[in-house]
């Protein structure tokens, strides 16, 4: 186990990130001149470090596959970005913010990081708000701030459903004014293929220029790989279509361990696939269930009278409505996690009491609400005895205030207008919390090779808390990574520019285009697509909200037996040295078929249920508790780290165990 | 339903490019129009023709990358949407639907429906910022105060998502729209107005030199744009450069 | 400053500055023309004035000739510069869809509003041009109505005259809240400055086509 050292430094645990800054190696400014650094991927955490390590004085590379940082898939985040600020003088502090992120990650987490994560958070904020972020404010003129994922505190900044957005600009306005200064040198419409290791330390990266089709080769003193989550091995997710795994993986195939892959969020409140030819799913705000009850219909025959189109939802009288979280979380009822929540919708619709034509999806109300809001209102406005229409009416304006955009984006997907209908809603892949395996300065196990936001597997344990992920990447590459970064390129100041054209450099790009060259070649007869979605169907069955050991195995050797295939009958059209996106189409998805893989080794391996992984064969067997999850923390407190050996289902299990010094351990319940 | 496409096919940035027929059968009105593209391509791949080539990511909306013309209006006929977001139900059983790429002499064409938009990012690199170094000790957030009705309009200002729809729906292929947004979002906060006369002129600048036209004030790009963002932020663009021109 | 007021913003504020003079100008053209209709000797009164006063035709005259010619010169440039920046046209444009045909044809209108000026500029400007500075003639300070009045005689004059002036106010119907919005009207007066565009592109015109027709009417 030596291999797997977390470097978390000693001390008490408020104190470990100061003391950890304070003793450092600092690289001179003239010296950082000299040195270059890879950054793979410009979303929040990417775009932040690029930006902040290019202030610092390093020349640094970076790399996006969109045609501008600005697209990068944290642009689609709506609701907000949590911060200890306490603003709200709600008795929040980073020790709250840190409990909360442990506890709700299911105690599968690193306490250090964590911590350090919360210590920072409210330096996010200050420093958006310079770059010109327009958080949403109250009439004071100062930021406002709103209650998120069942915590108990409101904690969370954001810029109307648009958070995500407009934290990505602001670390994009970052890099642009370091682009113009010439300190970033960015290339857009790029993708990286391959991680170069010399001498064990990362060296460079292969990339191919996706305009034109040259394969390039790039150096520098260290690599950060900040290019996502892997959520789109499931096909359809809420991720981008060109969400993928490629960087992760093939640093992964280099060396760099990949730690809990299993580990996976499935959002409650998705809309819906609406038929085989669906593309990706598009997730709605959490903030949603604030105000809406989730319900299916009492009896089977009225849901399969639903599905069928010959009733309406409205029709259903409330007594014949199943409430369904309500009663089985009296005390959370609609606010239950995530996990908790995803789960429950897909008990209903297995049990055939989905509520569309596919069968996979429940209703989510806001009559109730409408009516309370409706009621309130009247009496606010001194309407006395309000007719059933005026309440309606004036329950249905604040909801529009609260949700407008929400609602407006629904039915423009659905065509159905979800003030009068209720809205569909199902669960579908969101966020990966696995991802490479990191130490405390975020170096994976390769030398100079570091792993950033979604990419890295860090901070969120086995769920994600709402309004984490936007404070995560921020953290790492405005705060943390710039600063522990330094103390590895201290030792560098002395080795010059690298090469690129080493043997290592060579080989790499050998294998890149051997690989291009085979998909090209290869006279297949289907396309990619319909390999990543068989790929999709499997995770999705076998490998997604619930999964059993028997699931696991079958899918293990489903998927290698169509990778198999996919190796022998995948058809890619189009030529090497041109725009080809079925070419960048079948490099992902034949690294997904891999990873795939991995991730239901890793299921398998992992017999306890735990946050957004959930085993059938894990559950409270009896008492008020039956049937929920059930953590196993005297054999599972530990990260699985992975270490490949030629094969995803060969990859060898480091573990590094989990220490709860400032936590107590508990069983979550929602009861 | 099924439909007749006209796409322009173009093989690269020097090749003419033409208009080219396809035929889609069975589509539902519940696939989004990017999901009718999928279905022609994987008809294309089958048959062992090059796929349409176009840019398009999130498919929610809000990356910018989605860019079609279809049936002459930037981002198809529908209201306040992208191209991702528009589906087949404002079609008819029996039409004939023609995309194209966005066009502008500053936008030029890589592949098919492809086009390359850097012109943006260098107008952006121009003066799209606030100088301000990521250090940790910044002022308090809130030590500022700023009025809600000023952060609100930065906000809807900043909603821009860079898809270059008023551009390509502009008959002069002004970039006004996009530069006033970002000139105004900053213009409208304390933090950027300490640059804020140097940041419209650098970025016109920018603007002017990557060949966008003339602002004639039509209005469409407002209409088209699927964020809203106002004509205003024109107006302010060009009070702010004014206010540029009487300093210097 | 130079650099600023070559940039394309720059010179859409002097299209619109040039535009306000215009502006101006056919307001007060309009109100001595419509002193035509209700009092021939105000008529001449006004129209000796400007047509002898120096300030008026050795300063105001060549500004409003300046102001002419640039306006219509910048036009072209810019229509110019704008097709540059459209290279490739749409095979398919419905443009129509989110512009109106006014904003779309400001240099159609534009052209047919140079032509009549062309027209006028013979008709009364060369005129009064030649008779009073080439032919000499004795100054005749009640001669301006009964020209007036001989020129609307000529139905085809009158109908080319009702013609343009149509064209004028599509040209202002677009033209006033544009230069307005050149200028960076902030938000809140935008309603109004629209409002008051269509009255003014509506009005303006209106006026001097019912000068004409009564004068041709009350013949």
């Amino acid at each position: 186990m030596a291999i797997l050292d977390s470097k978390v430094p000693k001390g008490p645990i408020k104190d470990k990130w100061t003391t950890y800054k304070d003793k450092i190696n600092l690289v001179n400014p003239a010296n950082k001149r000299n040195i270059d650094i890879i950054v793979v991927g410009t979303g929040l955490a990417g775009g932040s470090a690029a930006a902040t390590l290019a202030e610092q004085g390093y020349n640094v590379k970076a790399f996006a596959y969109q045609d501008s940082p600005r697209r990068a898939h944290s642009i689609a985040a709506q609701g907000g970005i949590n911060a200890s600020k306490n603003y709200m003088g709600d008795g929040d502090s980073d020790y709250r913010l840190f409990y909360d992120t442990v506890k709700g990650g299911d105690y599968r987490s690193r306490e250090a990081n964590v911590y350090r994560l919360a210590e920072v958070s409210g330096n996010i904020i200050d420093q958006c708000v310079a770059q010109g972020v327009p958080f949403a404010r109250d009439y004071g003129g100062l930021l406002d701030n709103r209650s998120f994922g069942g915590v108990l505190v409101s904690r969370t900044f954001y810029a109307k459903g648009q958070t995500g957005q407009q934290l990505l600009l602001g670390a994009y306005s970052a890099m642009n004014r370091q682009i113009a200064r010439g300190k970033i040198q960015m290339f857009n419409r790029h993708e990286m293929l391959d991680v170069v290791v010399v001498d064990g330390k990362a060296r460079g990266i292969i990339t191919r220029n996706l305009i034109t089709g040259e394969i390039e080769r790039h150096s520098a003193h260290a690599v950060v790989i900040a290019s996502g989550g892997y959520g789109n091995v499931y096909y359809l997710s809420t991720n981008a279509m060109g969400s993928n795994a490629t960087a992760a993986w093939k640093v992964h195939k280099k060396g760099a361990f990949f730690a809990n892959p299993c580990y996976t969020q499935i959002h409650p409140t998705c809309i819906p696939r609406s038929g085989d030819y669906q593309s990706k799913l598009t997730l709605m705000s959490e903030s949603l269930r604030n105000d809406g009850r989730i319900w299916v219909p009492k009896n089977i025959e009225d849901a399969k009278a639903i599905q069928q189109g010959k009733l309406k939802p409205t029709a259903i009288a409330e007594e014949n409505r199943d409430y369904y979280l309500e009663r089985r979380y009296p005390a959370f009822g609609n606010l239950v996690p995530r996990d908790v929540a995803s789960r429950a919708a897909k008990e209903r619709c297995d049990a055939g009491y989905g509520v569309n034509a596919t069968g996979e999806a429940v209703y989510l109300d806001f009559k109730s609400a409408i009516h309370r809001y409706g009621k309130e209102q009247a009496l606010l406005h001194g309407i006395k005895n309000p007719s059933e229409a005026k309440i309606i009416e004036l329950g249905e304006k604040i909801i529009e205030e609260k949700y407008g955009n929400l609602f407006q984006m629904y039915e423009k997907i659905v065509a159905e207008n979800p003030y009068k209908t209720p809205m569909m809603i199902y669960p579908a892949t969101h966020y990966t919390m696995g991802g490479i395996w990191v130490d405390y300065n975020l170096m994976t196990t390769i030398p100079g090779l570091y792993a950033i936001g979604e990419a890295n597997f860090s901070d969120h344990g086995a769920n994600r808390l709402g309004a984490s992920a936007l404070m995560q990447g921020l953290a790492d590459g405005y705060f943390v990574l710039p600063n522990t970064i330094g103390d590895y390129l201290s030792h560098e100041i002395r080795t010059g520019k690298i090469a690129t054209d080493s043997a290592e450099f060579e080989a790499a790009e050998k294998a890149v285009k051997e690989r291009l060259d085979f998909f090209i070649n290869n006279k297949g007869t289907h396309s990619v697509d319909y390999f990543h979605k068989k790929l999709g169907q499997v995770m999705w069955n076998k490998v997604g909200m619930s999964r059993n050991e028997k699931d696991l195995k079958e899918a293990i050797s489903e998927i290698k037996a169509i990778r198999e295939d996919f190796w022998k009958n995948v058809k890619v059209t189009g030529k090497l040295d041109d725009f080809n996106q079925e070419l960048e189409k079948a490099g992902r998805v034949a690294d997904f078929l891999e990873l795939g893989e991995l991730f239901a080794l890793d299921a398998l391996n992992r017999a306890e249920s735990c946050g957004g992984h959930y085993r059938e064969e894990s559950v409270v067997q009896e008492g008020e508790q039956k049937g929920e999850a059930l953590r196993d923390d005297d054999n599972y407190a530990y990260v699985a780290a992975w270490e490949y050996q030629g094969e995803p289902s060969k990859a060898t299990l480091h573990k590094e165990h989990l220490e709860f010094k400032d936590i107590e351990l508990k069983q979550r319940s929602y009861k | 339903m099924n439909l007749t496409l006209q796409i322009w096919r173009q093989k690269g940035p020097n090749d003419k490019g033409q208009m080219v027929d396809y035929k889609v059968n069975d589509i539902s009105e519940h696939m989004s129009f990017l999901e009718m593209i999928d279905v022609l391509n994987e008809q294309l791949v089958a048959s062992g023709d090059e796929p349409v080539a176009f840019d398009h990511d999130c498919r929610e909306g809000i990356c910018g990358m989605c860019s079609m013309y279809i049936n002459g209006e930037a981002h198809g006929p529908d209201r306040g949407i992208t191209t991702c977001q528009l589906h087949m139900r404002m079609f008819n059983d029996g039409d004939t639907i023609t995309i194209e790429p966005f066009r502008a002499a500053a936008f030029p064409v890589i592949k098919d429906l492809v086009v390359d938009r850097t012109a943006f990012e260098r107008i952006q690199q121009a003066g799209g910022f606030i100088s301000v170094n990521t250090s940790g000790n910044t002022q308090d957030a809130n030590a500022l105060p700023i009025s809600k009705h000023d952060a609100d309009e930065a906000m809807d200002a900043a909603t821009c998502i860079g898809c270059g729809a008023c551009v390509a729906t502009c008959k002069n292929s002004s970039a006004m729209l996009f530069v006033g947004a970002k000139v105004s979002q900053y213009a409208l906060l304390p933090q950027g107005q300490i640059e804020a006369t140097d940041r419209a002129a650098n970025m016109v600048a920018q603007m002017d030199l990557e060949g966008f036209g003339n602002c004639t004030n039509t209005g469409a790009c407002e209409v088209e744009c699927p964020k809203g963002i106002s004509l205003t932020n024109i107006a302010r663009l060009n009070r702010e450069l004014m206010k540029a021109a009487c300093k210097s | 400053m130079n650099t600023i007021l070559k940039t394309s913003i720059g010179r859409k504020i002097a299209m619109a500055l040039s535009a306000f003079f215009l502006m101006f100008f056919l307001l007060m053209h309009l109100t001595i023309n419509l002193l035509s209709v209700f009092s021939p000797d105000a008529f001449n009164t006004a129209s000796h004035f400007m047509g002898t006063n120096p300030l008026i035709q050795f300063i105001m005259q060549p500004i409003l000739i300046f102001g002419v010619l640039f306006h219509f010169v910048m036009g072209f440039v810019l229509e110019l510069k704008n097709r540059k920046a459209t290279a490739v046209k749409y095979v398919k444009n419905n443009g129509a869809a989110n512009a109106s045909w006014m904003s779309r044809n400001m240099i159609y209108s534009g052209i047919a509003i140079l032509a009549f000026i062309v027209l006028h500029f013979k008709q009364f400007w060369m005129h009064e041009i030649n008779y009073k500075y080439i032919a000499h003639e004795t100054p005749n300070a009640t001669r301006y109505y009964e020209e007036l009045v001989k020129v609307f005689e000529n139905p085809i004059t009158v109908a080319v005259y009702v013609i343009a002036f149509i064209f004028l106010a599509l040209h202002l119907l677009h033209g006033f809240k544009s230069a307005f919005q050149s200028m960076g009207i902030p938000a809140i007066r935008k309603k109004t400055f629209e409002t008051c565009g269509k009255i003014y592109a509506i009005g303006v015109p209106a006026g001097f086509i019912i000068v004409a027709l009564y004068h041709y009417f009350n013949q």
